[in-house]
């Protein structure tokens, strides 16, 4: 079925959800964006930032960033704010407030949620903050409706002075499809005029914005009645109401012969539209990845949709999923879905018959030349209690460095060190460390430390300063100085804060020197009083930015056959670099071997083979 | 081997498998442009953040007239492009009962056979074979390393399936051109003719 040269002439573009998020920003005038890298959201600002009449930033944590954004809105000027689902645990206070003073111009909050946690720790679904917030809330299923609801949602935002959620999943998120690109549409400045008793938050004023957000409520509720975000397709037996990506694969699977509701618009819901519609079919389900949400509200309604009881609440509902869970639908449509498919076994097992032996997993691992891969060494051999934090070092919990004993939100590390050692005694500090990146520390680990002085812990805190927010993909924080723009900026001096909040004893070490490192650690863990170690050393995938040196690369290392005796010894770093080889003949020994093609020559290796077999290859 | 008489159904779905670091978002972005270009309809589904990390990445590709769903369901893959060997065995379920397996035989050792948990399965080609018998096995670090650099091993698996789709040859090599760094195209575009020739 393909089109004709003339029709190309009209081409679309091809675009990840984030990147759409962001042109649609750029096309209804937004003027300030603001947001903290976290997958599956960190494009947005990326693609943000490449618009020169969009400011953006980083912001230091997704609190601030909506309090900037709160405060570009109240000033006048469209906003749109980015984070992903748990950054929305961070801005949850602002949020509930801004809810109740409204804006003077458009504001979007992005969230970003990550069902099957490709990158998370949690899956939690934030429809349920824009309910408790009393925020409308829109869900995209594609590229297009990413671009035109953002633009939705900030006429919404406006029309009823409210912040509006738009609610991504990761699918839609790093999903490309086709978009129709529009010019910018300027959008005149927002006069200012100050307004206490709307933005000053006194519990006098608080009370008579309440009743205000209520009514925003039912007019919102009317206006998902009619609006074009809420649409039926289709037309068969069976019906469906879907939402977000979850539509695209009920499409997929039933085809055009069941009666389809799509929701755009989840919060608040339609529901003489819902009522009618479920009145109009035999049977009705609620198809919606995680929590019953839009199920709930209609089984308060009165109505007895299927929907948990058949689908799960856990993970994401892929086609196959859908397709397994309703066989008997998916017979009776013309969907070429195998209906055989086995939804708990398609993420676990893909083997290709039960009996086959189970294929060794692959899980994400530190790379080549990492530098924190020192760092989890050398905790590891002190079996020190690790309290651990968000970020690429996270992975120091794996095999075989096995070096965390908990990781529960970012900047928990500190509070959660100190925390042990008031219930377990200092003893117990004296093998117990704190470890959180530099902008992991930034966004919420400062505080905690903080506490660790004010209330005379002993906490020895380890800050990895690799230079960047890495696990995000490489961005800029406030200890790398530079801007999302690449424009150099003040850049956080992190010894001196440390000395600022009050701790005396400040350290800065390179991880690749064992030895001084492991030093340094068994002096400050052994001291009664707070101690800061600050780690450094440059991520090697950094990102070249005009003004910073590179990260210079080095040969491969290669291992000498006649002298590597096989110990293993350099196995236990967990590089992904070195491998074991088959004996040569007559001899039982597995000797090691360098991936030449992965190995960024970082030489920690090198440093740890005691028959001296691994060599750098310039000698 | 080749099915470039229009016999394909609509839409294709061709899923792109391999570790983090290997290159396969480059590749679903070529192969989605060349789509483009030749005016489909085209979703692409790709994998970041943690799993990008020395991971299993599944890349996903669907063009034709009209297409929903970005996922590619179980059993429904056209075409597996595998950058690995575990990696291809392991999402063969994915293929279509007369789907097309093109895999790089090129083995990465994951961290379970690196810390000695888990062996790398030595039998994987064959049971590649087993299950698809036309199974198309190439040697893409070799031929990409012949070509200049290590790097196209991506591009190598390209030109390789550049033979099982039904898009145009000098599209492929437009998409590149417009893609590939200047000081790399000679390299890429070499690669890319040693695997539609491999």
């Amino acid at each position: 079925m393909r089109m004709n040269y003339e029709e190309k002439a009209t081409m679309k573009v091809l675009m990840t959800g984030n990147e759409a998020i962001a042109r649609g920003a750029w096309e209804a005038g937004v003027i300030v964006c603001a947001a903290y890298p976290g997958t599956p959201s960190t494009e947005i600002i990326e693609n943000a930032a490449t618009y020169k009449e969009m400011y953006s930033e980083w912001s230091p944590n997704e609190k601030v960033a909506l309090e900037v954004g709160l405060g570009a809105a109240i000033g006048g000027g469209r906003t749109l704010v980015a984070m992903k689902h748990v950054g929305v645990n961070v801005a949850a206070d602002p949020l509930f407030t801004l809810s109740y003073t409204g804006i003077n111009a458009g504001l979007v909050l992005i969230s970003a949620d990550d069902p099957g946690m490709h990158s998370s720790q949690d899956e939690q679904d934030n429809r349920h903050y824009g309910r408790a917030a009393k925020i409308p809330i829109l869900e995209p299923s594609d590229s297009q409706e990413c671009l035109d609801f953002v633009r939705v949602a900030l006429e919404l935002s406006e029309e009823y002075d409210t912040p509006v959620m738009l609610r991504m999943t990761t699918r839609v998120s790093h999903s490309q499809s086709l978009v129709n690109l529009g010019e910018r549409r300027e959008i005149p400045l927002g006069p200012y005029i100050k307004n206490p008793g709307k933005y000053v938050m006194l519990p006098g004023h608080g009370r008579l914005r309440h009743p205000i957000v209520e009514e925003r409520l039912h007019k919102l509720a009317e206006y998902a009645e009619t609006s074009q975000l809420n649409r039926i397709e289709g037309k068969g037996k069976q019906g469906i109401i879907t939402n977000g990506i979850t539509y695209q694969y009920v499409r997929e699977v039933f085809g055009k012969d069941v009666s389809l509701l799509k929701l755009g618009m989840t919060y608040p819901l339609p529901r003489g539209l819902i009522t009618d519609f479920i009145q109009s079919v035999d049977t009705c389900y609620v198809i919606e990845e995680l929590d019953p949400f839009i199920e709930d509200h209609i089984r308060a309604w009165g109505f007895s949709p299927h929907g948990k009881d058949v689908f799960p609440a856990i993970g994401e509902l892929l086609p196959e999923t859908i397709a397994a869970c309703v066989p008997h639908l998916t017979q009776e449509t013309s969907a070429p879905v195998s209906a055989a498919a086995d939804p708990a076994s398609s993420k676990t097992n893909r083997e290709t018959s039960d009996d086959a032996p189970v294929l060794p997993g692959r899980p994400p691992v530190l790379c080549p030349g990492c530098p924190h891969r020192a760092v989890f060494y050398v905790l590891n051999r002190l079996k020190l209690t690790v309290s651990g934090d968000i970020g690429c070092y996270t992975l120091g919990a794996l095999a075989p460095l096995n070096a965390m004993d908990t990781t529960i939100c970012m900047g928990a590390s500190i509070g959660a060190a100190l925390g042990m050692e008031k219930a377990r005694g200092k003893d117990f500090a004296r093998n117990l460390v704190a470890v959180i990146g530099d902008s992991t520390f930034v966004h919420s680990g400062i505080t905690a430390l903080i506490d660790v002085v004010y209330n005379r812990g002993t906490t020895t805190t380890l800050i990895l300063d690799n230079s960047t927010t890495g696990m995000t993909g490489h961005q800029e924080n406030p200890t790398t100085g530079f801007t999302v723009g690449g424009e150099v900026t003040v850049q956080i001096d992190l010894p001196l804060l440390a000395k600022a909040v009050g701790v005396k004893r400040i350290v800065e070490v390179d991880p690749f020197d064992l030895d001084h490192f492991t030093e340094v650690l068994k002096t400050e863990l052994a001291v009664e009083e707070p101690s800061v170690i600050i780690v450094r050393r440059p991520c090697v995938l950094v990102r070249p930015v005009s003004g910073r040196s590179k990260v210079a690369s080095q040969p491969p290392v290669s291992v000498d056959a006649d002298l590597c005796t096989g110990c293993a010894q350099c196995l236990r770093i967990g590089c992904p670099c070195l491998v074991k080889i088959e004996p040569e003949t007559g001899s039982k020994i597995r000797k090691v071997s360098v991936d030449a093609s992965q190995c960024t020559g970082c030489g920690l290796c090198v440093s740890l083979c005691r028959p001296q077999a691994i060599v750098r290859k310039d000698g | 081997m080749t099915m470039n008489n229009g016999q394909l159904p609509e839409p294709q779905s061709i899923l792109i498998v391999g570790v983090g670091g290997q290159g396969t978002i480059f590749a679903s972005r070529i192969l989605a442009g060349v789509a483009v270009r030749e005016a489909y309809d085209v979703k692409v589904s790709e994998t970041h953040g943690m799993a990008q990390r020395g991971g299993s990445v599944v890349t996903q590709v669907r063009f034709g007239s009209e297409v929903a769903s970005p996922i590619i369901a179980l059993g429904q893959a056209d075409i597996i492009l595998g950058f690995e060997k575990l990696e291809t065995l392991r999402w063969l379920p994915y293929a279509k009962d007369d789907g097309i397996i093109l895999y790089n035989t090129q083995t990465i050792n994951p961290m379970p056979v690196i810390t000695g948990a888990a062996n790398y399965p030595s039998d994987a080609g064959s049971r590649i074979q087993a299950r698809f018998p036309q199974a198309v096995p190439v040697d893409a670090l070799s031929l990409a390393q012949k070509c200049g650099t290590a790097k196209a091993v991506n591009v190598v698996l390209l030109g390789l399936l550049s033979r099982f789709l039904s898009l145009d040859e000098g599209v492929w090599l437009d998409i590149l051109r417009e893609t590939v760094p200047q000081r790399l195209l000679e390299a890429n575009l070499a690669a890319f003719q040693a695997g539609r020739e491999a």
